[in-house]
């Protein structure tokens, strides 16, 4: 008896997936857990485990293409198994649109009037973003390839080759348009349109779900801000000789982000409101300190999450880290290691950044926003004025959970850590 | 370095391994007392006598199969046919005699025997005496198939298919035996299966053999004027093919396009496209280019006989259609 294979909910809040990569073909033999395909969720690519044993019958939607959680999208059965009432009844489930799925009666009618209703008719039919069906993009496997690799939406791009394929140059010009944007700017959106027309961009999942949560974030969760200058003379130098102490790592030397997630941690230990939820009728505390990165990607941002701080040493969160940095940079992270952040960090120094204030990242309650570290004149407390290197750290608390006084105290005590390590052993 | 023309580095190739080995015989028409149609066996004759350099009559089926008998029991012919045009008199001795034995007997008989002469188009021989042969040839599972460009290569793959215990068939062409090019003095080989990056480049890979290379490499040189870097790889063996080093490049420039002055269909050209295609998928920017031979008969007419050959205007156009320029 064939079976529909059915989209899956491959992360907490994923609502669509796209096709990234179809590993069996039609007529292949399917096995337990073994990979059918490849889905990009709102996050990453996951792969597809198969639930059902048969042979792969029909492919319903292909690589490229778009389906709802709970929408087939293969049929796996017996060999020469007639599949084609089920083929018909897949055929009629309405278009994944955001209207239809709020009214599913309503679908059959809206579509079969299109045609009647002319042009116009067609257009208020389809309100939602312009779907463009990724079967009919063209382009070249290189590109494809390439795409995937570097996380770009490739439906957004417009190609160059024969008959609209998009091929090497247009990734390589859409990276080379990123890259002049900085590393957040998303790909595949156009620049200053040097055509001087407007573009209706399609909205991906990603980019769906990080402003539904910091739009949910910001409008619920009442924000204030505490800024802080710090010296951090005495951790770059503590960062300076630990990496002249440690074996030459291929990886890299320990990066002034482990120091930071291990000081925010230690923090953390002495004011666990900080690190708490609100849940509306209580006040979640959390056992653990896991402590999220803001982590820019060619299309959006993720938040890779180094659990349990509290208990791990600065060398072994810069592992943590590093390894999940190197994940997000191949797509491969799963939900499991990007939710659930109790605090989070996001730094723009290397972009030049003096300061800035960050939107909560729920879960959490509190969000440090770290700017530049940079040579400054400073006042000392003796009056003489010397040169320092100075770093403006600032705190947004959700003021359901922490008070101003709790989140000034434990900006404050942040500060002393990081400019007295020795303390941290009081 | 001394500069030699093709013919005379096949005529050393041959001296030096009949010097080396009592076994290497040379046959075929007019290859004795005339010194070869094309004077590829100048002096032979003289300094090998009749027994070993022998004139054949006119019967390419004949004295293909006397090789493969002879090779049979322990000698290593070289078989030259006037025209591989010829050969296909002794397509059957080919095919199922020299290309099966050592598989139908168990490896107890080797084969070890080259057939040589020109392959494919030379200039005013008409539809019957223009055609290639490298498609038919390496279509058969039990042959070696190599098409040399240089002299050089032409010299030292000679010698190693002499020595080759497999049967080899060795692609020449007409135009080619008077073009001249480096030789070393001392002796060398050059191994059958291993093909030569001629030019390297980054932004396409042309892939030819034998005669077009010629053209390959001057088309090569118009894209440079253009501004665009082309990579030409010679395959020189045709069966077994260098797959690997064709891989790299192609892998390399992402864009490929292959010159076979052949028929385009069910020919060695699309063959190589097809392998590419395949095992260079993901790699690919563009479909795989084929510059091949018009798929006619050869016409007599000397403007058409060149307009159906590849022509540097061709293998241009193939290249930037992959490079979308």
């Amino acid at each position: 008896m064939a079976e529909q294979v059915l989209m899956l909910a491959l992360s907490p809040t994923m609502e669509e997936g796209t096709i990234v990569k179809w590993h069996k073909k039609e007529g292949d033999p399917v096995a337990q857990s073994d990979i059918i395909c490849e889905v990009e969720t709102d996050k990453a690519t996951m792969e597809y485990e198969a639930v059902d044993e048969g042979t792969l019958l029909k492919i319903l939607v292909h690589d490229g293409g778009q389906a709802r959680v709970g929408e087939p999208i293969a049929v796996v059965g017996e060999p020469g198994e007639d599949i084609s009432g089920m083929l018909k009844e897949a055929e009629q489930k309405p278009e994944p649109d955001a209207s239809e799925s709020a009214a599913p009666e309503s679908a059959v009618p809206q579509v079969k009037a299109a045609p009647a209703g002319g042009a116009a008719g067609a257009a208020a039919t389809t309100p939602s973003a312009p779907q463009v069906p990724a079967g009919e993009v063209k382009a070249s496997p290189l590109a494809r390839k390439m795409a995937t690799g570097h996380g770009i939406d490739i439906r957004v791009l417009r190609g160059s080759g024969p008959a609209g394929r998009i091929v090497k140059r247009d990734i390589e010009n859409a990276l080379r348009r990123a890259a002049s944007y900085g590393p957040a700017a998303a790909v595949g959106v156009q620049g200053p349109a040097a055509s001087g027309k407007d573009e209706r961009i399609p909205v991906s999942g990603k980019r769906k779900i990080i402003a539904q949560r910091l739009a949910e974030s910001k409008f619920s969760a009442p924000h204030y801000y505490l800024r802080i200058d710090v010296d951090a003379g005495a951790m770059m130098a503590a960062r300076q000789r630990l990496n002249a102490r440690l074996p030459k790592d291929p990886a890299g030397k320990v990066s002034p982000n482990a120091f930071l997630i291990k000081f925010v941690a230690e923090t953390l230990k002495k004011y666990p409101v900080v690190n708490s939820s609100w849940q509306g009728d209580a006040i979640l505390r959390f056992g653990k300190i896991d402590i999220a990165l803001a982590v820019a990607q060619d299309d959006g941002l993720i938040t890779p999450v180094v659990r349990d701080c509290g208990s791990k040493g600065i060398v072994q969160i810069d592992r943590d880290l590093k390894n999940l940095i190197d994940k997000v940079h191949n797509n491969k992270l799963t939900p499991d290691e990007y939710n659930g952040a109790t605090f989070t960090i996001s730094s723009l120094g290397t972009s030049g950044i003096l300061e800035f204030t960050a939107i909560i990242n729920p879960p959490g309650s509190a969000i440090l926003a770290v700017g530049r570290i940079h040579k400054a004149p400073v006042v000392g407390d003796d009056g003489a004025i010397g040169v320092r290197s100075q770093m403006m750290l600032t705190l947004s608390c959700d003021h359901r959970v922490i008070d101003g006084a709790v989140g000034a105290a434990f900006l404050s005590d942040l500060k002393a850590f990081i400019e007295y390590p020795i303390d941290l052993l009081y | 370095m001394p500069v030699i023309a093709f013919r005379q580095a096949l005529k050393d190739a041959m001296d030096e391994e009949m010097a080396r080995d009592q076994n290497v015989i040379l046959m075929g028409e007019e290859v004795a007392q005339y010194n070869g149609a094309y004077k590829v066996s100048q002096g032979l004759l003289d300094k090998y006598g009749p027994e070993r350099v022998i004139d054949t009559p006119i019967t390419e089926e004949g004295f293909t199969g006397v090789g493969i008998g002879a090779a049979m029991v322990g000698l290593r012919p070289i078989v030259e046919w006037m025209t591989l045009n010829f050969s296909a008199q002794a397509f059957d001795q080919v095919l199922n005699n020299a290309a099966k034995l050592r598989h139908m007997s168990g490896g107890q008989l080797n084969v070890p025997i080259v057939f040589r002469g020109p392959n494919g188009p030379a200039e005013y021989l008409s539809s019957q005496h223009s055609q290639s042969f490298q498609a038919f040839y390496s279509h058969i599972p039990g042959l070696k198939v190599v098409a040399p460009y240089t002299p050089h290569d032409a010299k030292g793959m000679l010698k190693s298919a002499i020595r080759d215990d497999n049967p080899v068939i060795f692609l020449e062409n007409e135009m080619m035996y008077a073009w001249k090019g480096e030789v070393p003095e001392e002796e060398y080989l050059v191994a059958l299966g291993k093909a030569d990056i001629k030019r390297t480049g980054e932004e396409v890979t042309l892939i030819s053999f034998s005669k077009p290379m010629q053209t390959v490499l001057e088309a090569a040189e118009v894209l440079e004027k253009e501004g665009y870097s082309a990579e030409v790889l010679d395959l020189r063996s045709l069966r077994p093919l260098d797959e690997e080093a064709v891989f790299a490049s192609v892998v390399k420039t992402n864009r490929c396009v292959i010159i076979d002055n052949d028929w385009p269909m069910a020919s060695f050209g699309s063959y190589l496209g097809w392998l590419i295609s395949k095992n260079c998928f993901d790699s690919l920017d563009a479909p795989v280019e084929l510059v091949a031979m018009e798929d006619v008969p050869m016409p007599y007419n000397h403007n058409l006989e060149l307009a159906v050959q590849p022509s540097v205007e061709k293998i241009v156009t193939a290249a930037k259609r992959v490079m979308y320029v």
